[in-house]
């Protein structure tokens, strides 16, 4: 026969969320004490799919690293490609032509906004929505096949070079990349705010829920929009410009409330952040080669190195190590996602189960970013 | 021979026909509702428009194993789905299709459509603790909260029904709505004073509400969130377990259905005098069906607080003025 379920003395039980679970969206594993539908502590379990990526760094030569990039944050890969180029450049001291950055920061940007618009997707999917996820990725869709025209890859990108690009942008992509901006500026009010932002139950559900104030996040070390909507207006893209992020004209929504709506209304003001950038960088696309002359062997001088981006999840450094050979002696990532993380245990506690996993959609998660 | 003995035979071959259809084809009819609403086309590769569809689905849940997981309490959980079933199949027989068209006219049929819907609500409860399964014990304790809490808008709202036309029995209710929509229960401008035609569509909402939350459908379907409870009571049924699960809940969405169609919406009568039938009864519950279906793929999910302070703080205290206004009224005029 049954048995009944087990308490403890203190009438707890153990929820054990995940590894499998819809709404951890991959391996994350969450071991939940319950008091009914109370959650009385909150313990992330990690490494479901650690893929020593950073020692993998150290045993191939810099170049051979690139492809791994794109795997660990696999929804805003370009920003990892991103990241890696940036540091190995400054430890080589390659010179990237100015096409090159353009190109980058176009290609990064609209990276971002499928990042964000499956972020949104997977957000009202743990919400109970499902309509909305195909509308994102109907326009998701059109973003990856411009990408793909040019990268050759949807999902995993390899763009990047060191002191460049691998491919050219054309014509075709210029004037497909200001279809898909008008497109996305006309659904955007539609489809995502009339419908969605601004419906009554979303507003109940996310408004006032997993408030992170602005202490913990900075405690935690959260950054990108987690940070941003407890209030932190920090953005690596303009406190710390790298590439040729200084000479653009955008915002950073910042929002002082620090509850689940506030992270979602940052991405959703990102979205159109990003959207100017793009059209600004396309505007001022200027002409020349894409790739720098690199040798094919790099080997950077001795030292260490540091190199931060921003991610559509927050901040990504890339420490570093060369000893002089054509290996990384030591490559060290900070990841955005696991600090965002680390603060689900502390605001989770008290909560209700469904109220915590609508917390957990809008930190953002990539666990293999978490892990890697 | 005596003709008594074929009415209840053909009645429980057509019931079992009609239910079996609906089961199958209100699955059909969502997955292409939810596919347009979405700007996919949905089903298409078996039979024309995907028709053959639900036939496939049932093949392959009736061809496979039907799994009983260590540790479940064996009886409960074999019994729990064909107790989400039963009673939503008996509770058919007293539905009113059409003028004679009944299988067994009862005189307290209101009563015992309720009845028979607390019987189904213990399948969940049932199928939840017998499962052995943390995430299906809390559906189940959901569940049953959702289920105590709107039970009690949804029955003073029949009251209020039940005042106005004199008598618990849903013929007698249709019939008295007959000729024309001025005459429904919903806005009864005919035969009643003008207060109780305004009081009434907001029995309406308070009951379309309640119904849609009685039958765990979204925005209110929490016993079977499943992006926190994976899939609430059903997580541990597979094979034809799941599928009477799905049947009884597709089932009870007709019975919601038919429900308003009775009190509030004439029945079989015909809008603007038309001449009435079962086709009309048949038009009404679908439209309604199709608002259900149109509701799930359009909003999120509330959380099971709100909702519980949605029916304790909002539709209670409406319902209970309604009530008391309508008495009221039928005393005064």
């Amino acid at each position: 026969m049954n048995e009944p379920v087990q308490c403890r003395a203190d009438e707890t039980f153990v929820l054990n969320l995940g590894p499998q679970h819809p709404a951890t969206h991959g391996v994350l594993r969450v071991k939940l004490t319950m008091d009914g539908e109370y959650i009385v502590n909150a313990e992330p379990v990690l490494g479901y799919i650690h893929r020593m990526h950073e020692k993998m760094a150290e045993d191939g030569t810099f170049a051979q690293f690139m492809p791994n990039t794109a795997r660990m944050d696999y929804l805003h890969a370009l920003a990892y490609n991103h990241g890696y180029c940036l540091a190995v450049e400054r430890a080589a001291g390659i010179e990237v032509p100015e096409r090159a950055e353009y190109i980058r920061v176009i290609t990064v940007e609209l990276n971002r906004l499928t990042s964000h618009l499956l972020w949104w997707a997977a957000f009202l999917l743990d919400l109970g929505g499902f309509s909305p996820l195909l509308y994102a990725f109907d326009d998701r869709e059109q973003i990856l096949d411009l990408l793909e025209r040019i990268t050759g890859s949807r999902l995993t990108y390899c763009y990047f070079r060191f002191g460049g690009v691998y491919n050219d942008i054309d014509d075709v992509f210029i004037t497909g990349t200001y279809a898909v901006i008008k497109r996305l500026r006309s659904r955007l009010p539609r489809l995502y705010h009339d419908l969605v932002t601004h419906n009554i139950i979303l507003k109940k559900r996310i408004t006032g829920i997993g408030i992170l104030s602005r202490e913990q996040a900075r405690r935690y070390g959260c950054t990108g929009p987690v940070a941003r909507g407890s209030g932190i207006d920090y953005d690596v893209r303009k406190n710390e410009p790298y590439s040729v992020y200084s000479e653009f004209d955008f915002e950073v929504p910042v929002y002082e409330e620090g509850d689940s709506m506030a992270r979602y209304m940052v991405r959703m003001d990102e979205i159109e952040q990003s959207m100017r950038i793009i059209e600004q960088a396309l505007d001022k696309l200027p002409d020349g080669p894409v790739r720098a002359k690199v040798p094919k062997i790099l080997k950077p001088p001795a030292g260490d190195y540091w190199a931060s981006v921003e991610t559509a999840r927050g901040d990504l450094g890339h420490r570093l190590v060369c000893d002089g050979g054509k290996n990384p002696y030591k490559l060290k990532l900070r990841s955005p996602t696991f600090s965002n993380l680390s603060c689900f245990g502390e605001v989770a506690e008290g909560m209700l189960l469904a109220d915590a996993l609508a917390f957990m959609g809008s930190l953002d998660l990539v666990i293999p970013e978490i892990d890697r | 021979m005596d003709t008594s003995i074929w009415r209840p035979i053909l009645y429980l071959l057509g019931f079992m026909a009609f239910a079996g259809l609906n089961a199958a084809y209100l699955g059909w009819c969502e997955r292409k509702g939810a596919a347009r609403i979405q700007r996919r086309t949905g089903p298409m590769e078996v039979g024309p428009q995907g028709l053959w569809q639900p036939l496939a689905d049932g093949l392959k849940l009736m061809s496979k194993q039907l799994l009983i997981p260590q540790g479940v309490d064996g009886i409960l959980f074999r019994v729990a789905p064909i107790l989400a079933m039963i009673p939503a199949l008996t509770s058919m027989a007293v539905i009113p299709f059409a003028g004679n068209v009944q299988a067994r006219a009862v005189g307290l049929s209101v009563l015992l459509i309720f009845a028979l819907a607390s019987v189904g609500m213990m399948a969940v409860l049932l199928g939840g603790w017998a499962s052995g399964n943390k995430y299906s014990l809390i559906s189940a304790a959901r569940a049953v909260s959702q289920n105590l809490a709107y039970e009690i808008p949804m029955l003073v709202t029949v009251i209020t029904i039940v005042m106005l036309t004199g008598t618990m029995n849903l013929e007698q209710i249709a019939a008295a709505q007959q000729g024309g929509f001025w005459n429904w229960n919903i806005f009864p401008v005919a035969g009643h004073s003008l207060a109780q035609a305004i009081i009434m569509p907001i029995s309406f909402v308070i009951f379309f509400i309640c119904s849609v939350a009685e039958t765990n459908r979204a925005p209110f379907d929490m016993a079977e969130a499943e992006s926190e409870l994976i899939a609430g009571h059903m997580t541990e049924y597979g094979s034809m377990g799941f599928g009477l699960f799905m049947m009884g809940e597709y089932l009870n969405m007709v019975i919601g259905a038919c429900l308003i169609t009775i009190l509030f919406l004439g029945g079989w009568d015909g809008p603007l005098g038309l001449s009435g039938g079962i086709w009309w009864f048949l038009a009404k519950i679908y439209l309604l069906l199709f608002t259900v279906i149109w509701v799930r793929w359009t909003y999120p999910r509330t959380q099971i607080y709100k909702l519980l302070n949605l029916s304790w703080k909002i539709l209670i205290p409406f319902s209970l003025v309604n009530l008391v206004l309508t008495a009221a009224f039928i005393k005064i005029f």
